[in-house]
């Protein structure tokens, strides 16, 4: 907890110094990230745009510590993530960061408030706690109805609801989204987005990727990668 | 706190399992005709063997017994002519035993005679055991009613019987019974006992024990002599013959081996001819259990191999699940749970499987003996041991056979689960 208060309420919570990334495939090697020097304020709200290749999946996930830079370092809340081993990198998942994916990956054989709590379970909290969060956050996602529902009950809008609730669990200091609109219609990707500038406005940090250019409004920064490399960032006024 | 958790484990865990019901089924089902087979099999191994040895336990273990054997020249020579053939152990023999073999602590003599019997116009045809009392403490017979012989009848030539209980009942029926003077050939004999019948009882070797009248063998010697003649086909065939048994009774059981050397040595010294024969329960005890252990193990093995077949359903069960489950893994990981915590819940779901399977299995293996029992008549018996023993083995396949699978979930690189269709 110290760790966040040190940086304060805009203080940097990411930074990632000169990484990059290589995938090595038989004799050839694809640079995924070329020397990546970026840092993300607390609160942000950040979307990573650029075409298809270009290197965003791999920035996230190794903002998302579940990979591990060929070179150079990356610190979250302060702590040097790069050279940490398995178990490491899990409990810095575990504690600090939250997950929202294209395809909600709800698991099927649980209920919406058993997904919600997933996180708290392997926190460790006790049974009757978790429930109560869960409920609580089932309800500031509109989903207090559906607690007992499993996730094939539910539309596609309601399950991205859910996975939110679920990133949330742990209280993260980060959350990461890749595309969380990509398999929604506009509609309910608006509505989805609305949900995440709320809670950005109430003060999570969250990064984004998206090549949606009207899903990208809502973020306040827009980083625009190509060929690994980042080639221009877009502030919000 | 640990066991909340590992309850919530296992709750999860049946939950999934039940998504798939036949599948489950079908996989527990292969558990449960291994442990079934196992329990079985074990069963009437056991049952088999365990008659057997409680025929020779209750010879004692520390008894030796000699009995005389016809020789196989005199038994070809009878059926040509009329010849009389005398072999067989002798008073002297028993003597000898008794005085200087070491570490002998009694010597029973045992001499039959097959007489017929009289009650009035009652008559049957008895066995009479000329025996001494130690013969009733070697062999363990119940008293049901009076006593049986002592010393002083030996020393007396009392002209005395104890009957066995069906005997007693057939001979002496609606008369009352201790006191009762019963004609045994041409001698009055009083009915001072009844014992109870035992099947397996004394090692005497012919089976009609329930029809034994047991007299002072001073008495059978004086009264009946050692002559014994039987017409056969035309043929008068007579033996000659002291005593039918001896039985040893050895200090303790470590010296009941060398006993029966040194007996060998000291009969094949006087005796002629091979016309006795030497049996020891205690070797005849080792050797069953030794031949019940390798059956055992051999049975057990076979049955085992089942087990093995059902332990190959859950692992080829589990491989399916992991797969089916690669986006669940890696949702988990990159929430945060660790390898050994993905491990875990997929050996929790093996082990469930194998232990349901044990667990139904024992049932089905404890009714399989019963209707073999019942259906059958053969002997079987189902020991704890043996469901312990399949209860375990089916955990412990479970994990065996789950450990793989649940390592293959574990090691998924989380990016790759993710991204698994
Ligand atoms: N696991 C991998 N192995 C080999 N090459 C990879 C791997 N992941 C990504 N790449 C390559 O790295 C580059 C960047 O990929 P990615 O980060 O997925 O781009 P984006 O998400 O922007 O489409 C691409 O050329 C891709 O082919
Ligand atoms: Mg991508």
């Amino acid at each position: 907890m110290s760790n966040l208060t040190s940086h304060g309420p805009n203080g940097e919570v990411v930074r990632l110094e000169s990484v990059s990334k290589v995938y090595y495939m038989g004799t050839q090697s694809v640079k995924a990230m070329v020397d990546v020097s970026i840092s993300f304020e607390e609160g942000c709200f950040t979307a990573i745009m650029g075409p298809s290749g270009s290197g965003k999946s791999t920035m996230l996930n190794l903002l998302g510590c579940l990979d591990r830079p060929t070179s150079g370092k990356y610190f979250l809340s302060g702590q040097d993530v790069s050279n940490m081993e398995d178990n490491e990198l899990s409990a810095m998942r575990l504690r600090r960061l939250g997950f929202i994916f294209q395809s909600f990956n709800l698991i099927p054989q649980l209920t919406v408030a058993e997904n919600i709590e997933m996180p708290l379970y392997y926190m460790g909290w006790a049974a009757d706690e978790s429930k109560s969060r869960a409920e609580q956050l089932a309800a500031m996602v509109g989903l207090s109805e559906r607690l007992d529902h499993r996730p094939a009950e539910l539309s596609g809008g309601q399950q991205q609801r859910v996975a939110v609730a679920r990133a949330l669990a742990n209280d993260p200091s980060v959350i990461l989204a890749d595309e969380p609109t990509g398999n929604l219609d506009s509609a309910t990707g608006a509505q989805i987005m609305d949900l995440m500038a709320d809670l950005n406005s109430q003060g999570k940090t969250i990064i984004m990727v998206t090549h949606e250019s009207h899903i990208a409004v809502y973020a306040k920064r827009r980083i625009h990668m190509l060929d690994g490399r980042i080639e221009r960032i877009e502030e919000a006024a | 706190m640990l066991s909340t958790r590992l309850y919530r484990n296992i709750r999860l865990g049946i939950k999934t399992l039940l998504l798939h019901k036949l599948r489950s089924l079908l996989t527990v089902l292969g558990v449960v005709f291994g442990v079934g087979s196992v329990i079985a099999m074990l069963s009437v191994g056991e049952g088999a063997s365990r008659e057997a040895l409680e025929q020779i336990r209750m010879l004692g273990s520390n008894n030796i017994i000699v009995s005389s054997m016809k020789p196989a020249e005199d038994e070809s020579a009878s059926t040509t002519r009329t010849m009389m053939s005398i072999y067989g152990l002798t008073y002297r023999d028993e003597q000898r035993i008794r005085e200087t073999i070491p570490h002998v602590s009694t010597t029973v003599p045992v001499k039959l005679v097959r007489k017929n019997t009289f009650l009035g116009e009652r008559q049957m045809e008895l066995r009479v055991v000329g025996t001494s009392p130690e013969w009733f403490e070697l062999v363990s017979r119940r008293v049901i009613a009076g006593r049986v012989l002592a010393p002083r009848d030996i020393e007396g030539l009392s002209n005395v019987c104890v009957l066995t209980e069906s005997g007693a009942r057939k001979l002496l029926a609606t008369h009352s019974t201790i006191g009762e003077r019963i004609r045994i050939g041409l001698d009055y004999f009083t009915v001072i006992g009844i014992v109870r019948s035992e099947t397996a009882g004394g090692g005497i070797q012919t089976p009609d024990l329930d029809i034994d009248a047991y007299v002072p063998i001073s008495v059978a010697r004086t009264r009946f002599g050692d002559m014994v003649i039987r017409m056969t086909a035309g043929a008068r065939e007579a033996e000659m013959v002291e005593l039918h048994q001896i039985l040893v009774e050895v200090d303790s059981t470590e010296n009941v081996e060398p006993v029966a050397e040194a007996l060998e040595t000291m009969l094949a010294r006087f005796h002629r001819r091979r016309d006795y024969r030497i049996s020891v329960p205690l070797a005849l005890l080792r050797q069953a259990e030794a031949t019940r252990r390798t059956f055992n193990i051999v049975l057990g093995s076979i049955a085992g191999i089942s087990l093995l077949v059902g332990g190959i359903g859950i692992m080829n069960i589990m491989l399916a699940s992991v797969t089916e489950r690669t986006r669940e893994i890696g949702v988990r990981r990159a929430i945060g749970a660790r390898r050994s915590q993905i491990i875990s819940q997929f050996l929790i779901e093996t082990v469930v499987l194998s232990t349901v399977g044990g667990v139904i299995g024992i049932s089905v293996g404890a009714f399989i003996p019963w209707s073999i029992s019942r259906f059958a008549g053969m002997p079987t018996i189902v020991t704890m041991w043996s469901l312990v023993l399949s209860l375990g083995i089916s955990m412990t396949i479970g994990i065996i056979f789950g450990i793989y699978p649940a390592m293959r979930a574990a090691k998924l690189d989380p990016i790759v689960a993710l991204r698994h269709e």
